[in-house]
């Protein structure tokens, strides 16, 4: 393992984005950072910035209200990045897989790289999660996004 | 002052000071965590995060605003040099201002709001810090006859007794440049806190960012250089009075909430200036014993 993947396996800035959940999985994510767990331990700080996170916690099933506001955060964050499906609603819906305004799961919005199981997760399984990604996120390279113009970024926005 | 003298003296500033810096900022993290009583990252976090940093997609809405970050760093670079090497204070202070003002046109160059609101504040935050730093300056000077900091170094009675004001302000001085409670106005560290996001750094991400976190631990290294002035035979004292300042405003960072901007300016202009005033006019009128 070289400088430049140890340093991504022990720096993780985490953003976290509550896409319509319950409210249950978000607890457990900030119980994280509570002295019981105390993920900065490894170096994982919960950022307010999507410019500057490395990995995405999103929990809940993603209503169409908050799809935009998902696919723009994630826009934001720079390459490398991961996203952690977290819960049972982020991973496939849940209970709300086949509500009419509810998309089931982030992976029909945005490219997810771990599913996080529960209702609500684990503290200890979110961290498992995290990790999981961790290890593929230090094997990415870091190759810039395909580039987009304005005019370009207007017509996708139409398009929705 | 011999070349291998001012050699040394360059590479100690250049080169080992910002693992030093990067040290001191692993040992806040590590501190803060503790007093919360957490566990905390282990010391060379700091080093992690800006290796992570640099090995990030550089993208910046602003490259005007990487520019002033780049001065921004070689501002403290300087800075810390011109103490090292016994240069001129107020020539140092006119470097870290034109640095600090760096950071502010970057700030304004960006066009996110949170961005031009922290970089207000960050000009608020100028105007509390800088007198501070300039009374210390003279109040040197009173004792020293000079502004060189190599006056202040080759003293061999210490200026602290007679300069007890001054521990108090640089306790302050560290907490606004540091950014740290009840200061953290205009952004916060990396320490789970957030304040208008991240104020000035919204906008910046990545390489640029990783210039910060450098500046950052140059900055730690020449707070206290500058506060170790004040007892500077035998250094080792000098650097615990720095060390003791750090700390101070370690412990007042975790134990203090963060307070408004106008707070801070009446604290820095009703408190801390007038009583660096007082300190300097004692100084004056006594200043036929030591000068």
């Amino acid at each position: 393992m070289n400088l430049i993947q140890k340093a991504r396996m022990k720096s993780p800035w985490i953003l976290h984005f509550n896409a319509g959940s319950c409210n249950g999985c978000d607890i457990e994510i900030l119980s994280c950072l509570t002295p019981v767990y105390d993920i900065e331990r490894f170096g994982a700080v919960n950022v307010g910035n999507p410019k500057h996170a490395d990995v995405l916690l999103v929990t809940g099933p993603v209503n169409r209200r908050n799809e935009r506001v998902l696919r723009n955060l994630y826009e934001q964050m720079l390459d490398p990045k991961i996203v952690v499906a977290v819960g049972t609603c982020a991973s496939s819906g849940g209970v709300f897989h086949n509500c009419y305004n509810c998309l089931g799961g982030v992976d029909k919005v945005i490219p997810v790289d771990v599913y996080v199981p529960g209702c609500a997760a684990k503290p200890e399984t979110i961290i498992e999660g995290v990790i999981l990604g961790l290890e593929k996120l230090a094997k990415m390279p870091a190759k810039p996004r395909p580039g987009r113009t304005s005019a370009e970024a207007e017509k996708v926005e139409a398009e929705r | 002052m011999s070349w291998i003298d001012i050699g040394l003296r360059a590479f100690l500033a250049v080169v080992v000071a910002p693992w030093v810096g990067m040290l001191l900022v692993g040992l806040d993290r590590k501190l803060s965590a503790r007093l919360q009583g957490r566990v905390g990252p282990p010391l060379t976090q700091p080093f992690y995060d800006l290796v992570k940093l640099l090995a990030k997609q550089g993208d910046t809405t602003s490259r005007f605003q990487t520019a002033c970050l780049v001065l921004f760093l070689a501002s403290n670079v300087v800075s810390l040099a011109l103490v090292l090497l016994g240069g001129d204070l107020l020539v140092m202070l006119f470097v870290l201002a034109f640095g600090a003002v760096a950071y502010i046109v970057g700030g304004f160059s960006a066009k996110s709001p949170y961005s031009q609101l922290g970089t207000q504040r960050e000009l608020l935050q100028l105007l509390t810090y800088e007198p501070l730093l300039v009374f210390l300056a003279v109040g040197i000077y009173l004792r020293t006859g000079s502004f060189l900091a190599s006056a202040a170094f080759q003293r061999t009675e210490p200026l602290l007794p007679e300069m007890p004001v001054f521990v108090l302000t640089l306790i302050a001085v560290f907490g606004i440049k540091l950014r740290k409670s009840p200061f953290d106005i205009a952004s916060s560290p990396h320490h789970g806190h957030q304040e208008v996001v991240r104020g000035p750094l919204s906008e910046v991400a990545g390489p640029s960012l990783a210039l910060v976190e450098l500046a950052h631990w140059y900055e730690v290294v020449l707070l206290v250089a500058l506060a170790s002035l004040l007892w500077a035979s035998p250094l080792w004292a000098g650097v615990l009075v720095g060390l003791g300042c750090l700390l101070a405003s370690i412990v007042v960072d975790n134990v203090a909430a963060r307070l408004t901007w106008s707070w801070m300016l009446r604290f820095g202009w009703l408190v801390a200036v007038p009583a660096s005033i007082l300190n300097l006019i004692y100084l004056y009128a006594t200043r036929g014993g030591g000068g």
